[in-house]
């Protein structure tokens, strides 16, 4: 058998880490930080937190190799899905025409 | 390769390796893979919605913060960290059936069931809240169509909307859209996953995993850790991205 178990251990720290990633988002959420560093902290921890599932509870840390091209390239094609989208809505305003 | 399967080693015995493939491990990385591929399909169906709200709150931000605060942010916490201990077991059902302890692997897998339908119940708490409070947008219930009531300046009455300045009753509806579908979605992947784990804790209780094969378990895992993430996304998305206006 080749299949890399993953100990108890790594999964503890695991849930820990996702229960006080929990936590801080719900307090960082409460504070008044200036511009727009509420969204930039709560997606920053929300990222955190799906990468150690993503590496560990799903394996892909010990995975095969295609495997993470799978889910690099979904990724990727997601980033090209907001940016060109945005690229878009974001920029109507910057220049005036028909009117 | 004909000749090679006659004088395979003794891992081809196993009853559950289907014959185009050459052993155990080959039959589960292909698997996985798959699994993998349809998680992809996942994240761009899920990714479409994300790409609405992000759209929709930078058109209305002050009415996406108004509606926002008007969810439940403890029963979305609790849901979290239930979400999470669930992912928990689920990946503790994995670590027990690669090591052959059957009894601990029915005993994750049926905790897991119990977490998922708790986050379901919690859910449906919610959105009958939000029945009550006339807020499911539109006229997806007949008789009860999206109409609350806003609050007045200094009237703290939590079942009434507290519009944010630049807020505007059209625009909140816009958001409880996003958050149905989105949360919607969300609950039916829990409801096909609390299927799923029915059935793998049916077959765990006739022993068809084991050490060599258990990629039934491994890949409904690896649903449910999906499934996990979009909520991790969610809670903040939806739950807190206007609490620190609250009270401003």
């Amino acid at each position: 058998m080749s299949e890399h178990i993953v100990p108890v251990r790594i999964y503890l720290t695991i849930f820990a880490v996702l229960l006080v990633g929990t936590l801080l988002t719900v307090w960082a959420a409460f504070q008044d930080f200036p511009w727009q560093l509420n969204t930039i902290v709560a997606m920053t921890i929300a990222i955190t937190k799906a990468t150690f599932v993503v590496l560990y509870f799903m394996h892909v840390r010990y995975s095969m190799r295609l495997v993470w091209v799978i889910l690099t390239s979904a990724l990727f094609w997601m980033g090209i899905m907001f940016a060109l989208t945005f690229s878009d809505y974001w920029t109507r305003d910057w220049i005036k025409v028909g009117y | 390769m004909a000749s090679h399967a006659t004088t395979a080693p003794e891992t081809h015995g196993h009853p559950a390796l289907q014959h185009h493939f050459e052993n155990m491990e080959q039959q589960r990385e292909a698997g996985t893979l798959g699994m993998w591929v349809f998680l992809v399909t996942e994240i761009m169906f899920f990714g479409g919605m994300f790409l609405a709200y992000t759209l929709y709150r930078s058109l209305y931000p002050a009415a996406f913060a108004s509606a926002s605060n008007h969810l439940d942010i403890t029963l979305g916490a609790v849901n979290t960290i239930v979400l999470i201990f669930s992912s928990f077991t689920m990946a503790m059902a994995v670590y027990f059936t690669q090591t052959g302890k059957h009894r601990p692997q029915v005993l994750c897998l049926i905790i897991t069931l119990v977490l998922g339908l708790t986050f379901l119940g919690i859910k449906a708490k919610e959105y009958s809240d939000k029945y009550h409070d006339h807020l499911i947008p539109g006229r997806l219930i007949p008789g009860n169509p999206y109409n609350p009531v806003v609050a007045e300046h200094g009237d703290t009455d939590p079942h009434k909307l507290h519009l944010i300045e630049g807020a505007t009753v059209k625009q909140v509806e816009m958001f409880y859209w996003i958050y149905f579908a989105m949360t919607g979605m969300h609950a039916l992947h829990m409801i096909i996953g609390a299927g799923l784990l029915t059935y793998l804790i049916i077959f765990s209780l006739r022993l068809r995993f084991d050490p060599e094969y258990h990629s039934p378990v491994e890949v409904i895992g690896l649903y449910w850790h999906f499934v996990d993430i979009v909520w991790i996304f969610l809670f903040p998305l939806l739950y807190l991205l206007g609490r620190h206006l609250e009270h401003g």
